[in-house]
């Protein structure tokens, strides 16, 4: 089993909502990544997901695609990423961290290595935007045999039919996409959230967390009153792209996540 | 012995040829995909909607397009009778209106009301534009900022039809970029918009319905060959971007042993340059765009820049039933640098007094060479996907002339 079950159960025993911030791994240095993550921990989050940067990052919307392109231009690499995992593990052995990216780069180092390397790293989940449940049979295989869960997303389209297809072959939690957009989209519509979170519930056990489009406290506690945490991306990358990239200024753009952290726990379960 | 291939029956039902295609995007357009596919499977078997289509290739096409004869060139080339599929005289100048009067049918018979496209010459842009003004919709292009300024001329034909153009300013700043923009615009606006996709790439049910609608290219070839010459051709021969109007010539004939066939990518700079666009010739397997194929990547699975004199070449992947017929041994994939493309470009003007594409020019250049070792009595077609005056900028420049 990895981290994510017991996290979601000891959440759910203190009533707490799980708080998830998404940084894009090498943004805006490798270096500055690891004491990043550690601050994000400091700061109240229960999950890392890291972005593993792609020159091709489809479901991103331009704040998110920045980073990308920022992180590539120090060649950052999925091989370097997990070396940044185990880095982070040697000082944090408890907090569950999740990849986030694109098939492409997970193909290319292929999938049992990738899975292997994954488990040795310490990695929790991988959730590969573009890979849907149909085409990740092969990939799944591996990552269940390292013990790692694989992620997947439902989104406001999804048929019931589908999210019945899809929570079957999901682990450790399920990324619910709170709108019809790309990544730091502006529209988020709670109601319609509401709507998609009780379909899901009736067909899954899974802990569910909600991301694209939360992006400060109001957002945070109106989503999460409804399902079990929120992701935090845009809001988080574009405060790192803003500050002047020295490191008590990456450092100072988690006080976000810090911020967030309080109005959750001011929610009643 | 291997039993023969039934090419017709790929991809299979989940969008597969062999290991490539496949529908690999984000969740939030899985259903927009199978209710495209849905639409696609009752309609193509549906005789109104057949005949809608033939109707309008007949008419507002102005299909059949001529199997020219280069008599004048095969002389001068000295081998094998060199014909030419003259795509070129379709209405808006290239092949890829087969494709965007096929799609548009299908937006309206879907209800969508919203087209957006891609593009990288900007002929798909062109021939998206121009069935969204007939069938009174509204037309989004997504073109690389690059491709806007090598291909000025058709940025503003599509203005004057209508379309808007939006300048993509990410990544590469060519057709790549521009079809990732496309895609998050139709995340964005998946309820009344239509992606009209211009080659045969992209998602399942794409790579298909994009080849059935440039099927027609080869079905009309295979007989009129027939018709003209009382034979098969001997080989055949088209440029390879994303793979649309080779896979259309290639298709009608894949079960006739006998026909060869070349598919020619751009080799830039040269193949040992690395700046070139010929995934087929030097790439390996991987995931972009919803399906798996032959790309330019690096060690670390990032896409690398491509570099054509074609802006409509100028694609790190390419259709997956392409990588699937590579790896069969069925065509053969082959590459012509720019200026090889620019030569054939210039001869072609001269000695049959038709200017083609540059993207067509690399498929000629090609010919030439291949028919150059054979017969005199065997013959060569050539698809002539697409005109040549949106280059005109492009080879002037080249040739140091200012066009005001
Ligand atoms: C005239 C012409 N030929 C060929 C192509 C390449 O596309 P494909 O390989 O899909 O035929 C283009 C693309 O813009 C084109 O305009």
């Amino acid at each position: 089993m990895s981290r994510l079950t017991p996290t979601f159960e000891k959440l759910r025993q203190n009533k707490r909502k799980a708080l998830v911030p998404y940084i894009v791994a090498g943004d805006p240095s490798m270096e500055l990544s690891l004491p990043l993550m550690h601050k994000l921990v400091a700061q109240g989050a229960d999950i890392l997901e890291i972005g593993v940067p792609f020159s091709d990052p489809m479901a991103e919307g331009p704040v998110i695609q920045l980073a990308h392109e920022r992180a590539l231009v120090h060649g950052v690499s999925l091989g370097g990423i997990l070396d940044l995992v185990a880095e982070f593990r040697k000082n944090d052995g408890d907090t569950p961290v999740v990849l986030m990216g694109y098939a492409n780069p997970v193909e290319r180092m292929g999938y049992s290595s990738f899975a292997s390397r994954a488990k040795a790293a310490g990695v929790d989940g991988v959730l590969i935007v573009d890979m849907p449940p149909e085409e990740a049979e092969d990939l799944n295989a591996c990552l269940a045999g390292q013990s790692i869960d694989n992620i997947f997303l439902l989104a406001p389209t999804t048929t019931d039919e589908r999210i019945a297809k899809v929570s079957a072959m999901a682990g450790g939690y399920i990324y619910c996409v709170s709108l019809k957009g790309v990544t730091g989209a502006g529209n988020i519509d709670v109601a319609q959230v509401k709507t998609l979170m009780a379909r899901i519930h009736a067909h899954t056990d899974l802990p569910v967390t909600v991301g694209f489009g939360i992006k400060d406290e109001t957002t945070a506690t109106q989503v999460a009153a409804c399902c079990d945490g929120v992701v935090v991306g845009s809001a988080l990358v574009s405060r790192v792209a803003a500050s002047d990239g020295s490191e008590p200024a990456v450092l100072e753009a988690t006080t976000l996540i810090r911020d967030i952290r309080h109005a959750l726990d001011g929610l009643s379960g | 012995m291997s039993k023969a291939i039934d090419y017709t029956a790929y991809p299979d039902e989940r969008g597969h040829f062999g290991p490539y295609g496949g529908r690999f995007v984000s969740e939030t357009l899985m259903c927009a995909l199978d209710e495209l596919e849905a639409a696609y499977t009752s309609l193509r078997s549906d005789p109104d909607f057949i005949a809608e289509f033939d109707r309008d290739l007949a008419q507002y096409v102005g299909r059949p397009s001529p199997l020219y004869f280069a008599e004048r060139w095969t002389r001068e080339t000295g081998g094998a009778q060199i014909f030419l599929k003259r795509e070129d005289l379709n209405h808006t100048g290239a092949h890829k209106v087969n494709n965007t009067i096929g799609q548009a049918l299908l937006a309206k018979h879907m209800g969508k009301t919203r087209i957006i496209a891609e593009t990288g010459a900007g002929q798909h842009g062109v021939a998206s534009a121009t069935v969204a003004a007939r069938l009174g919709m509204s037309c989004h292009v997504f073109m690389g900022e690059e491709d806007v300024h090598r291909q000025a001329l058709n940025v503003y034909r599509m203005k004057l039809l209508g379309a808007e153009v939006i300048p993509v300013k990410s990544g590469s700043r060519t057709l790549k970029d521009a079809m990732n923009e496309a895609m998050r615009d139709w995340v964005t606006h998946v309820d009344d918009t239509f992606y009209i996709i211009g080659t045969v790439a992209g998602p399942h049910p794409y790579p298909q319905l994009v080849r059935d609608f440039q099927c027609i290219i080869g079905r009309e070839a295979r007989q009129q060959c027939l018709d003209q010459t009382g034979r098969l051709p001997d080989a055949l021969v088209a440029c390879v971007g994303g793979g649309s109007n080779a896979i259309g010539l290639f298709h009608p004939f894949l079960g006739d042993d006998s026909v060869a066939m070349y598919g020619v990518e751009a080799g830039g700079y040269g193949v040992e340059t690395g700046k070139h666009a010929a995934p087929l010739t030097a790439g390996s397997a991987g995931v972009l765009h919803g399906n798996r194929t032959y790309l330019m990547q690096d060690d670390n699975g990032q896409i690398i820049h491509t570099h054509s004199v074609s802006a409509g070449l100028d694609y790190p992947g390419v259709g997956p039933e392409h990588s699937w017929l590579k790896d069969s041994g069925r065509a053969r994939y082959v590459t012509i640098n720019d200026d090889e493309a620019l030569s054939a470009f210039r001869e072609l003007t001269l000695v049959e007094g038709i200017m083609p594409a540059l993207e067509s020019s690399h498929a000629l250049a090609y010919a030439k060479k291949q028919a150059a070792t054979m017969d005199k009595d065997q013959i060569v077609i050539v698809n002539l996907s697409g005109r040549g005056d949106k280059d005109i900028h492009t080879v002037a420049q080249i040739d140091g002339i200012q066009l005001t």
